[in-house]
């Protein structure tokens, strides 16, 4: 057990600082000189390359590395060219719409597709199971964008129920903050409930083919009882796969969301950021959003060894 | 009155018919064996009173289990006899059970499930039924999971879920087909002494006539979903009236014709084994202390003259399969030498192995998956023609394996095919095709008829004899099945725990063994002979 | 249990017969014939003329004239879909090709090799699923500018490591198989067995994965121009469709539908195309029934 911990933490360290070597020197090769876009068109170059050495972006590429990575440590991102704040305070600022926007999304999708797929495994070939599949190929084949723009349609332009985008700010108080992100919360959580529900189904139909679903049958258990205590537990493992890659998946899917409903999250920070060149917040936010990925996948890793006795003796 | 009744019964999947006007009737206390070849349909009698038959599956005709008409009862009524009233054995024990609960939960569950008891008494009770099957606490605590425990222990645990609440009739389905003889002797045991000490009926399902009738008081066998003969074990397979019983001992008992061996006395050996060892890396338990090396094959030395037969015996996880696959350089020894006519071919490379290749060949056990499913037969037949130096053309490789289909029994039409398209038979028959089509000089089996029919089985016995007097090709049988070696060898290794153990001429081994390994071997061995004389001895 | 069913002769007659009892494959296979045959006719007639800007017919809804509405420069709908099919295709199906071309051999080769070869490519892979792929195409659309061209190198670069893991998960459960085993008792090296003996018989699990990957790049290369780093105007496409509707929701709500359903559409067939092959093809399924 240890050893599978240890080794799946060392992997995920190991990933993590190559993924920060890529996102730096992919960021490197970016053309444009960020002190000479900072300081404008008409800076002289002695000013210009006054503010490279002010910025250290003359010292030596490993250093600069070394520099960086160590502020990302210490949570220094460095300052935004743009904003002239600290990155760490535009990120905190960001993170409080992004993040319970993407969590909510997720639980919304977990809590649909679940029980979804149950329903349609446990009635496999029936009228239920052919509906709510049919429902789900159609959510597969949505774009949450288009979904999205239909949402504001339907619900803001036509019925007036809630904010057509924007956001007050938890300052303006609870309700009015999580009302406005329940519509982008919706069309991120249900292509991806779509997507989640077909898993669960699958992997229950594959797992009730298995012999020990015939022995506990001849144990005399009702097919409903077999199928909550020996196929569930057994199926969850390509479906805590799948919820590990949706949440990268709705992570980046923030963006495009964040872009329609006006929300200034980190998506639409990161994506500012690079049509203005602000290379310091656009680090620092991807090394923020691989991370996430990477230390979700490790938790996903993780629970394989709570589900599946089988991963807790193995090396 | 007899516990289980099967009357009329039919029933058909799909369009096949599966059973016709099958009949069928097991005594409290009695052991009922169903014996038929694969596709009789006696797996699916099974499961018709256990009614866990597959959708499309239509049963008519009259079942009737201790007064109950199973095919008529609801759901509800089945999940209250399934488990408590009627228990049931598989063949798989592998995957048996739920890999991801506990053998205690699992046989708690249906503990529980039937008398609506606490947890603790239900655990008191499994842990009471895990000793009885031969699990005792101290190695085997209610806590452990399958994966922990080896086949036939897993077996143990099945039988006793299927035991626990000392059911009045119990099935098992080909309980030891996964397991070795002694394994399989083992677990036979200990379903009689269950079934005698709580009086259960017994439907012990089986394709092996031998174990059957060490087991059963009554017989039935079946054919194509038919039954052909039915009735008490000794007189039945004493008289063998039915013509198809008697086709199917006389297949289990089968010896091919050969003449004399070869005279191996001198001449140079064809294959020298010397010290050879095996070790495989084994788990590490913890991130600081080195992992154990686990010995798979122990210093093995042996030596085959050309156009000898040889088997090579033992349990299941002796090392057997890893030594034949060091001597067809699929495998590299850590520690030894094997000499292939007189050169060494360990540590060669591939390029180096093409003129050993050509004169050594293997056929496998498994026929369904031994032959790529997308390719046709001319090419997975000529396969081995790629070890040639000189590449024969098109026409030539034709003619090649027409040649090698017809060495082996098929129409040379049958090149066209797809490996689907041919019986578990032929496809073993295909496999023998592809071995001798560069004309070796040995031929290394593993395991070649375990899994193929008696009737089937005697045919490919006979297919090898004969090969191996025409065109004198030495045979590794690697086996685990005692009558295929005394069938078609003149020479037996026995092996346990990676090394021989005992070496000797077949049937000297076979009537004496000597040593411990080989003698429980022997004794595990289910023989149809032996079994009718003590059935016949036993009713005087 | 000894219940050996047979698997029946199968010849190609019979698969596109069976093939042709199978809803799902059916339903996606007419969509995305027609989905293709409206790209390709809108090379040589598409209802207008996209290129031109007719300001009087601006905003209109649907009628006989234009049949899903024109947008505000008064271009027709339908012929800006049709047009728009051409490029959402082309990125589809050329990221496809290079992730196959890229991924496969990667992944068959890290299964024929195994050891370290095998570890240090699967962390690779990890390290390139460990971005979101959206988020990283941004970027490098970013970086090289906006464009279709930059558009299918992003989409095709994520997919290389899917389909490493797909060819590498159904190489390594080749392997071990006794067909192969035979093969190197035949002297054959590894490149030739995953050649001869394991592309083949992966080859209906890389189908499947590209039908679904194809789907995807669609709903990639649509959420890219709604982004503005997809094809450039004026050359339509889905995506920016969506994007010039947006603003323009109240008064003309077509402009934003009709895009949409196009690409739920195109989705939609692609995926019952994969759902159908998967079921007439894999082996698993068809024990099942």
């Amino acid at each position: 057990m240890t050893t599978y911990l240890l080794k799946r933490l060392a992997i995920s360290l190991a990933t993590l600082v190559l993924a920060s070597i890529v996102v730096f020197a992919v960021l490197e090769i970016l053309p444009g000189d960020p002190a000479r876009l900072m300081l404008g068109m008409n800076a002289s170059a002695d000013q210009v390359e006054l503010l490279r050495n002010q910025m250290g972006l003359n010292a030596p590429l490993a250093l600069r590395y070394l520099h960086w990575a160590s502020g990302l440590l210490s949570l220094d991102f460095g300052r935004s060219y743009t904003y002239s704040v600290p990155v760490i305070d535009l990120v905190r600022e960001r993170l409080a719409v992004s993040l319970p926007l993407a969590l909510i999304a997720l639980a919304l999708s977990t809590i649909i597709a679940i029980p979804v797929g149950l329903f349609s495994a446990s009635r496999r070939g029936r009228a239920g199971d052919t509906i709510s599949m049919g429902a789900a190929q159609l959510g597969v084949a949505v774009p949450n964008f288009w979904f999205a723009l239909m949402l504001i349609y339907i619900f803001a332009v036509w019925l007036r129920l809630v904010p057509a985008g924007g956001f007050p700010g938890w300052s303006a108080g609870v309700w009015p903050a999580l009302k406005s992100l329940l519509l982008p919360a919706i069309a991120l959580a249900l292509p991806q409930a779509a997507i989640l529900a077909r898993v669960t189904r699958s992997a229950l139909i594959e797992v009730l083919n298995d012999d020990y679903i015939r022995t506990a049958r001849a144990k005399g258990l009702p097919y409903r009882a077999v199928l909550w205590r020996h196929a569930l537990r057994n199926a969850m493992i390509p479906v805590l796969t799948i919820l590990g890659l949706q949440f990268a998946f709705l992570l980046a899917g923030t963006i495009i969301i964040e872009n329609v409903f006006y929300l200034p999250g980190l998506g639409r920070l990161v994506f500012q950021a690079i049509t203005q060149r602000d290379l310091i917040v656009v680090e620092s936010v991807v090394m923020l959003l691989v991370a996430a990925v990477i230390a979700v996948n490790l938790i996903v890793d993780l629970s394989y060894a709570v589900v599946d006795p089988r991963l807790r003796s193995r090396q | 009155m007899s516990l289980l009744e099967i009357e009329n019964l039919s029933l058909t999947i799909g369009e096949t018919q599966i059973l016709k006007d099958m009949e069928l009737s097991v005594a409290p206390g009695e052991v009922m064996g169903l014996v038929g070849e694969s596709g009789s349909g006696k797996s699916m009698t099974a499961l018709t009173v256990m009614q866990l038959l597959p959708y499309a599956a239509r049963a008519t005709g009259r079942v009737s289990f201790d007064g109950i008409d199973i095919l008529a009862a609801s759901e509800d009524q089945m999940c209250a006899l399934r488990g408590d009233d009627i228990g049931m054995v598989f063949q798989e024990p592998m995957t048996a059970l739920n890999p991801v609960k506990t053998i205690g939960e699992q046989v708690a569950e249906g503990i529980r499930w039937h008398t609506k008891t606490t947890r603790a008494a239900a655990e008191e009770r499994a842990r009471k039924m895990l000793d009885r099957v031969g699990l005792p606490e101290a190695k085997f605590p209610l806590s452990r999971y399958p994966h922990e425990l080896s086949g036939g222990q897993r077996q143990r645990v099945v039988i006793a879920i299927a035991c626990a609440l000392k059911p009045k009739l119990l099935i098992a389905d080909e309980p030891t087909t996964a397991l070795d003889v002694v394994l399989q002797a083992q677990i036979l045991d200990l379903l009689l002494d269950l079934v005698a000490e709580s009086r259960m009926g017994l439907l012990l399902i089986s394709h092996d006539l031998a174990v059957v009738t060490e087991m059963a008081d009554r017989i039935t066998i079946l054919r194509r979903g038919e039954v052909m003969e039915a009735g008490d074990t000794a007189r039945t397979l004493s008289e063998q009236l039915h013509p198809y019983t008697r086709q199917l001992a006389q297949a289990s008992m089968h010896v091919p014709a050969r003449a004399r061996p070869h005279d191996t006395s001198q001449g140079k050996p064809l294959l020298q084994v010397e010290g050879v060892t095996r070790d495989y890396p084994g788990r590490r338990a913890s991130l600081f202390r080195r992992a154990p090396t686990i010995r798979a094959v122990d210093d093995v030395s042996l030596s085959m003259a050309p156009g000898q037969s040889v088997a090579l015996v033992g349990r299941s996880g002796c090392g057997k399969s890893t030594l034949a696959r060091m001597i067809l350089a699929l495998d590299k020894p850590s520690a030894g030498t094997i000499r292939f006519r007189g050169e060494t071919v360990t540590g060669k490379g591939e390029a180096e192995l093409k003129p050993a290749r050509r004169d050594m060949q293997v056929v496998f056990q498994d026929p369904y998956g031994s032959f790529d499913p997308r390719q046709k037969v001319e090419k997975l037949v000529a396969e081995p023609l790629h070890v040639l130096d000189k590449k024969p053309t098109r026409a030539e490789r034709r003619e090649m394996v027409a040649h090698a289909l017809h060495e082996v029994g098929l129409d040379q039409r049958d090149m066209d095919k797809y490996p689907h398209e041919f019986s578990g038979g032929q496809r073993q028959r295909l496999s023998i095709a592809r071995a001798i089509i560069t004309r070796p000089k040995l031929v290394v089996a593993d395991e070649p008829v375990s899994a193929l029919d008696v009737s089937i089985r005697a045919q490919i016995l006979d297919l090898f004899a004969e090969l191996n007097q025409k065109l004198g090709i030495a045979y590794l049988f690697i086996t685990h099945d005692l009558t295929v070696a005394r069938a078609i060898t003149d020479e037996v290794l026995v092996m346990h725990d990676g090394k021989i153990v005992e070496r000797g001429k077949t049937n000297e081994v076979l009537d004496h063994p000597q040593s411990e390994a080989a003698r429980a071997l022997v004794t595990a061995a289910p023989d149809l002979h032996r079994a009718i004389a003590k059935r016949m001895q036993e009713q005087g | 249990m000894t219940l050996h069913i047979d698997i029946p002769e199968e010849t190609f007659s019979s698969i596109l017969a069976k093939a042709f009892r199978n809803t799902a494959f059916v339903t996606g296979f007419v969509i995305t014939l027609l989905i293709l045959a409206m790209a390709v006719v809108s090379y040589i007639w598409t209802p207008y003329d996209v290129t031109k800007l007719v300001i009087s017919d601006k905003t209109q809804g649907p009628s006989l004239a234009h049949w899903f509405g024109t947008d505000h420069f008064g271009r027709d709908i339908l012929s800006m879909i049709m047009v728009g099919a051409r490029n959402s295709i082309a990125v589809a199906l050329v990221a496809v090709g290079i992730g196959m071309g890229i991924g496969v051999p990667l992944g068959a080769f890290a299964a024929a090799r195994g050891g370290l070869v095998d570890e240090a490519l699967m962390r690779i892979n990890d390290l390139v699923f460990a971005f979101p792929a959206l988020l990283s195409a941004i970027m490098i659309t970013a970086i090289f500018g906006p464009g279709a061209v930059n558009a299918i190198i992003a989409i095709g670069i994520f997919n290389i490591p899917v389909f490493a893991r797909v060819a590498r998960a159904g190489a390594l459960a080749i392997w071990p198989r006794e067909f192969i085993l035979a093969a190197r008792a035949a002297g054959k090296s590894s490149t030739q067995i995953s050649i001869e003996h394991v592309l083949p018989n992966i080859a209906t699990l890389l189908l499947v994965q590209g039908t679904i990957q194809f789907a995807l790049g669609i709903l990639a290369e649509a959420g890219l121009s709604y982004l503005g780093l997809g094809a450039q105007p004026p050359m339509p496409s889905w995506g920016r469709m969506l994007f010039d509707a947006q603003t323009r929701m109240v008064v003309a709500p077509w402009m934003a539908i009709f895009p949409g359903m196009a690409i739920v559409i195109t989705v939609l067939g692609l995926n019952l195309l994969g759902d159908g092959i998967a079921d007439i093809l894999d082996p698993k399924s068809r024990r099942q029934r």
